[in-house]
């Protein structure tokens, strides 16, 4: 490993984190709306039994919730340890919704949360039951900020370069909040969040179903998780159709990574399934695909919604093609450098009090600026991303997200029928099923900052440009560190939670 | 309406409630101060589960006012973030696993089959409580004493020593600022259990502990204040923005702004009446008293270390790439667009205030911790 260079692990270590973070974070999206109504089912009916189901899954939501705080507060500092250039870069536009996050989002939820634990007892009904819809309001707003945050990375918008202070600065915060990017990333992300907490409250049920214990529960929480899931399963099927559109159009070299698409092609179609072919590059005539089975005119048809539409591949993206105006990467890198030489040569004429040279040099660089992130590269192969990792998440994501559709619609007829009981088959694959609910979460975060490589910010900021400038050793020792202490919180996290599970219910 | 203010009356505004975050953070870290004598307070495990639920209905409060300070730092001075923790790796990483692993510490602790067992947890609490809290101490002691970085022209820092902010721990003067924040979220914390808990031997401990460690407390306070006001500052010109060592500068910032002079006697007058409350008397209020105090004199210290033109973190290898509340912050329209953000931090306090006041209308004891199941 004594190769992997200074943003190699920075990049590992933000990785490490943010997948570690992001096993925690759907679940406490969903399962405090789930809580929350259960809660009202209470409040309304007065029935004391959804109080205790309430009480057991907000028990549950708890164990998950600490550690979801463990490892996020590591997330925000990170952007500042581990990646300075980048804060200070972008800080002026990235900063304002982490803050944001702080002050609407975060005090909501844990002034509120000690009331949802503690104040059982202490306050009404009622205010106790509002306590329980403000931690999921204020855990959604928490997603929406920083959401929008990540929105801006994959497509940013609402600023303007400042030479003077050499950095990037807002100038519409509408803009920003309202980015086609972030609003369909949101909306995927915490319908996500919501289908997974659906899958595990099915799940959990679906093993006291199967130990032949807490059957009344059981079937009670599943009728409350697949209504939920079955609806948000759907909208985030709508979201996802939407979020794919947005990388079409704002980061189609993602989009060919996802597609395993090398050639552009009018009429393309989608990949239902395919196994990769390792050797094909983009200079060369190997297919690319060892196996594949496809939707004709899919591609075309979901992103444009025309059946002819031109869909750019790899080798477009990178060499360019004049028929369709699509700028080589290599032209794109020039320009780039011109940017960068201006820019230096506008601070020194500055500098030496040099107006008119710098007037000249400011001309230069706001002629070529929008390639300004391209002038860091070095070669024009670099702008593509990793392609397997991209494409075999995305179908992972993909394939996943269309069994929890039908996985909900079921779990809903036979509790309906009541016949789940009997279903045992059905109720072994729901409990295997809780997995692949993590799975397509993680997945769904490699596509999106994978496929963004080799851009921190897309088109604008480079990884290897946006690090702190410190030893590769320093960033080492950090990683094994969080990898150690996440590790052993995850696995005391897992007891923790299965042996509450086995207590079950009744002793909520 | 923030519109209408010039670029730096939004900076002054900004480093206001930066200050005003890092005040109530610190009021708040009578959380930690409790963990770190959560042995030494509670003797039985029953006193130990009441200090704990007494602390763990708080503790995500202060978790809270660390992340946002973090995160308003981040939006109003991005290249003080980008610098100092940036720079400064190990020390922010060290406090950052403080606070994770407080994070879980009390919900995991009583858990059955938690793999490590109560002691490990309650020692999380108290490395997060003791380590933890001198060490954001040593980093803020820093903002008096600098750092090692340099600023190039295109504002990018690098730090030129390799022990990425550890030498901090060398300097007397941040060690010591270190322990006086220790202290006082030990005196804070005492507070904090007399006001809140109802259990004779806890409270006992509490005012004992108070007695003893508010001496040490104003001994520590005494040399650190001491040391502010002899000490050399960085003064930067308001045209040419050129900074200059200065003399005394934090007694001449003392005197340019009396408003602050004022504020910062009268919370360390609060401060020490609420310990003579808690360690003299059968009074329960001192927390209200110290805490005030603690706000007003950490808001007075950061308005010394950024106003009346003072380069709040020197550099220690290039004079000039010292950061001033000019030079380090956010744009003009992000600041007035956070400013409008921030109106609802009053509405913020009010609904915590509500809460805590409904959570804390009754004072724990034993009777309600053996009845509530769910109890950390």
């Amino acid at each position: 490993m004594e190769h992997l260079s200074l943003v190699d692990w920075s990049r590992a270590q933000f990785a490490l984190t943010a997948l570690y973070h992001w096993l925690f974070v759907p679940l406490t999206l969903g399962l405090t709306f789930i809580v929350a109504i259960m809660e009202t089912i209470y409040v309304k009916t007065g029935d004391e039994w959804w109080k205790k189901t309430t009480k057991f899954w907000m028990g549950l939501l708890a164990i998950n919730f600490a550690i979801g705080l463990a490892t996020g507060i590591i997330m925000e500092f990170e952007f500042g340890t581990n990646w300075s250039n980048y804060s200070w870069i972008v800080g002026d536009i990235f900063g304002a919704p982490l803050a944001i996050e702080g002050i609407m989002a975060f005090f909501m939820e844990s002034t509120f949360f000690a009331v949802m634990f503690f104040g059982w007892d202490k306050v009404s009904k009622k205010f106790h039951l509002l306590s329980t819809w403000l931690v999921a309001i204020g855990s959604n707003l928490s997603a929406l900020w920083i959401l929008v945050a990540n929105g801006w990375m994959q497509h940013p918008v609402g600023m303007k370069f400042n030479p003077d202070t050499a950095r990037n600065e807002m100038v519409n915060f509408w803009d920003v909040l309202f980015n086609p990017n972030a609003v369909s990333k949101f909306l995927h992300t915490i319908s996500s969040g919501y289908v997974l907490a659906s899958l595990f409250v099915i799940s959990v049920s679906s093993w006291y179903l199967l130990k032949k214990r807490e059957k009344e529960f059981a079937k009670r929480s599943m009728l409350v998780a697949a209504s939920f899931g079955l609806l948000v399963s759907l909208f985030n099927l709508t979201t996802g159709d939407d979020s794919a559109r947005n990388v079409a159009f704002n980061q189609p070299v993602k989009l060919a990574a996802m597609e395993g698409l090398y050639e552009g092609k009018k009429g393309a179609d989608i990949v239902a399934f395919g196994i990769l072919n390792p050797k094909k590059d983009i200079d060369n005539n190997e297919s690319e695909f060892l196996v594949k089975f496809t939707i004709p005119y899919g591609l075309s048809l979901l992103t444009y919604h025309k059946k002819d539409a031109y869909i750019p591949g790899l080798k477009e993206l990178v060499y360019g093609d004049k028929e369709h105006n699509i700028i080589s990467a290599k032209e794109k890198i020039q320009k780039g450098k011109i940017a960068l030489a201006a820019l230096k040569e506008y601070k020194k004429a500055k500098k030496s009090g040099n107006e008119a040279k710098a007037k000249e040099a400011l001309e230069k660089f706001e002629k070529n600026s929008k390639y300004l992130g391209y002038g860091y590269l070095k070669s024009e192969k670099e702008v593509i991303p990793p392609v397997a990792p991209t494409f075999y998440a995305f179908h992972t994501m993909v394939g996943l997200g269309t069994w929890f559709i039908i996985l909900f619609a079921l779990t809903l007829y036979y509790v309906m029928q009541d016949k789940i009981e009997q279903k045992r088959w059905f109720l072994r694959l729901s409990v295997l099923s809780l997995p692949l609910g993590y799975i397509a979460q993680e997945s769904g975060w490699i596509v999106a900052e994978v496929g963004r490589q080799p851009w921190a910010i897309q088109d604008m900021l480079p990884v290897g440009m946006a690090t702190s400038q410190i030893d590769t050793s320093a960033v080492m020792l950090t990683f094994w560190l969080f990898a150690a202490l996440f590790t052993a919180l995850l696995i005391a996290e897992v007891k923790i939670m299965t042996t509450q599970i086995k207590i079950g219910p009744k002793e909520a | 309406m923030f519109e209408k203010l010039s670029y730096l009356q939004l900076q002054e505004y900004w480093w206001f409630l930066v200050g005003l975050l890092g005040a109530l953070f610190v009021f708040m870290t009578f959380v930690q101060g409790g963990q770190s004598m959560l042995h030494r307070v509670g003797k039985s495990e029953i006193q130990r589960d009441i200090i704990v639920n007494a602390l763990g209905r708080k503790w995500e409060l202060t978790f809270t006012s660390l992340v946002v300070f973090g995160g308003a730092l981040f939006a109003a001075f991005p290249l003080f973030y980008a610098t100092s923790f940036g720079g400064a790796y190990y020390v922010w990483m060290a406090i950052l696993f403080c606070f994770i692993i407080q994070a879980v510490a009390y919900e995991y602790r009583k858990k059955p089959n938690n793999l490590f067992g109560e002691r490990v947890y309650e020692a999380f609490l108290f490395i997060n409580g003791t380590l933890g809290i001198i060490l954001i101490g040593v980093a803020l002691g820093t903002l008096f004493t600098g750092g090692n970085f340099v600023i190039n022209e295109m504002n990018l820092s690098r730090w030129t020593t390799k022990t990425y902010g550890l030498e901090a721990l060398l300097n007397f003067f941040n060690i010591a600022f270190g322990l006086m924040l220790f202290f006082v979220a030990r005196v804070l914390g005492a507070l904090f259990f007399i006001k809140s808990i109802d259990q004779k031997d806890i409270i006992k401990r509490s005012r004992t502990i108070l007695r003893y460690e508010s001496f040490i407390f104003l001994i520590l306070f005494i040399y650190v204040v001491s040391a502010i006001l002899t000490m050399d500052g960085y003064n930067y010109d308001p045209v040419t923005k050129v900074v200059n060592i200065e003399s005394m500068k934090y007694l001449h910032n003392f005197l340019a702004m009396p408003i602050v002079s004022a504020m910062f006697i009268l919370g360390a007058i609060l401060f020490v009446i609420g310990i003579a409350l808690g360690s003299l008397s059968k009074n329960e209020n001192g927390i209200f008293y110290s805490g005030v105090g603690v706000v007003l004199v950490v808001l007075a210290i950061f308005l010394i270390l950024g106003y009346n033109h003072t380069a709040y973190y020197p550099s220690l290898v290039d004079i000039q790439s010292s950061l001033t509340i000019e030079n380090s912050s956010g744009s003009k329209y992000t600041l007035v667009t956070m400013s409008y953000v921030s109106l609802m931090v009053p509405f913020v306090v009010a609904y915590i205030v509500v809460v805590w006041r409904a959570l804390s209308s009754k004072k724990i004891d034993e009777k309600e911790i053996k009845q509530d199941p769910h109890h950390y």
